[in-house]
């Protein structure tokens, strides 16, 4: 109960600072922007073309994104010497880890969801009649990127190097979420549109792994 | 020193006999012919690899449970030498792929899930150069060393589903595959051979790790003084 408490409050807190500013969302939209209009000009966009590459590149676009949107999610609490206050003011760490991938998840799952729109027209893909699929497959990968992208930034906040490093640990990780979500997202776009629930299922196995994994050993990546 | 030279000697006569099985006492076979046989060095060196990685794993595991610094050498030196017999699984690969196959390279399960792993343990090497106080190099490296391990079936999982064209699993595969019995021993005498060397190679890094681990203590007493 006391983790539900003050993962909410933390939570709160999280997207206070956020929501202040706008920063991370900002920079986060107009990098993937960035990123799909220079795709463009590496292969005919045409209707088939495109339902056969959307699938990959949006999801090469969101993880490039996401390991340069998870990179403050330690330092900002490091640069204003929070961390410490943050540990000795909740009881078990675990919470913080949650309040920060929530967040983190919801960011992401945000510029998602703005850039998905954008995406269908400039590519002529058709979303709507799979909208609530796209969501779900939405929702999991980046809950996925989050977890391993939270823990990592804690790594990668103390090292040299932090902008490098990050991306460096993070996108081999997650090959799997990579595959999955690809194989899903691509069947979704398909002109035959399908659900390939092997990759939903598979995703699950993902976020179930490593959120047990962040329960277990989450503690040690926050020692002073 | 006696020991250490009596080891290695004892490592190149079983390297050099495994050699002698691959090239004169197993059978060629009959679809590939003679570029099978590269099947020994790939293979052994494979299943190697992946027992050095293993026991990084535990290393780190043990690391983070214990926090001497023993076992944090013995994770990076794991890791190192892991690393080397995998770039020699990732060569050897190709050689043998490019006669048989007519490719050099496919994204396959296995191939990609190796390629992957293999980036997984530079990363973890990397990092390692990144964090300059060794305690926390210690622990932050054998943390990412689990989530690197943990994730390496799951690459296999994601890759092996959706896309595959390496040999199906012929150790322990299904019915109808298998090896000649002969080939069989004598690719079970050269993962022997290769586990001795990766032995030899683990102690000798381990003792290069201590040695440095030790320096460390003394320059920081040094400056402290």
């Amino acid at each position: 109960m006391a983790l539900l408490s003050n993962t909410a409050v933390l939570l709160g807190k999280e997207l206070r600072t956020e929501f202040r500013s706008r920063e991370l969302l900002t920079t986060t939209v107009v990098f993937i922007l960035i990123v799909v209009v220079l795709f463009s000009f590496t292969f005919d966009p045409t209707s088939a073309e495109s339902r056969r590459f959307a699938g990959s590149l949006l999801w090469l676009a969101f993880l490039f994104a996401a390991s340069l949107m998870l990179q403050p999610c330690f330092l900002r609490e490091q640069n204003n010497d929070t961390l410490s206050a943050l540990r000795l003011s909740v009881g078990d760490p675990f919470a913080i880890f949650v309040a920060k991938l929530a967040a983190n998840t919801l960011f992401l799952l945000l510029t998602e969801l703005l850039m998905l729109p954008v995406f269908s027209i400039l590519f002529n893909v058709p979303i709507f009649p799979v909208f609530g699929r796209l969501v779900l497959v939405l929702f999991l990968g980046s809950l996925g990127v989050s977890i391993a992208g939270t823990a990592l930034s804690a790594v990668s906040a103390q090292a040299r190097m932090r902008e490098l490093l990050l991306p460096l640990l993070l996108l081999p990780l997650l090959t799997p979420v990579l595959v999955a979500s690809t194989q899903v997202t691509v069947g979704l776009l398909d002109a035959q549109p399908f659900m390939e629930w092997k990759g939903i299922e598979f995703l699950v196995v993902f976020d179930v792994v490593f959120l047990t994994a962040l329960w277990l050993f989450g503690e040690y990546l926050l020692e002073e | 020193m006696a020991k250490h030279a009596l080891g290695s000697a004892v490592v190149v006569l079983l390297l050099v006999a495994a050699a002698y099985g691959a090239f004169f006492i197993a059978p060629t076979d009959v679809k590939q012919g003679l570029i099978y046989r590269i099947l020994f060095l790939h293979v052994s060196s494979a299943w190697t690899g992946l027992t050095a990685f293993f026991i990084c794993f535990v290393g780190n595991l043990m690391y983070v449970w214990r926090r001497a610094p023993q076992w944090d050498w013995l994770g990076t030196s794991a890791a190192e030498v892991g690393l080397a017999f995998t770039t020699v699984v990732l060569v050897t690969g190709p050689i043998w792929a490019h006669p048989v196959w007519g490719i050099w390279w496919t994204w396959d399960a296995r191939l990609t899930s190796t390629f992957v792993l293999w980036l997984l343990y530079v990363s973890y090497l990397l990092l390692r150069t990144l964090v300059e106080e060794p305690d926390r190099r210690a622990l932050f490296s054998a943390l990412f060393g689990i989530f690197a391990f943990l994730d390496v079936p799951l690459v296999f999982g994601s890759i092996r589903w959706w896309r595959t064209q390496h040999p199906q699993p012929v150790v322990m595969g299904g019915p109808g595959s298998g090896l000649d019995p002969t080939m069989w021993k004598v690719l079970f005498f050269s993962w022997m051979a290769m586990l001795a060397l990766m032995t030899l190679l683990l102690m000798a890094r381990y003792k290069l790790e201590a040695m440095r681990g030790d320096m460390e203590i003394v320059r920081r007493e040094a400056e402290a003084a």
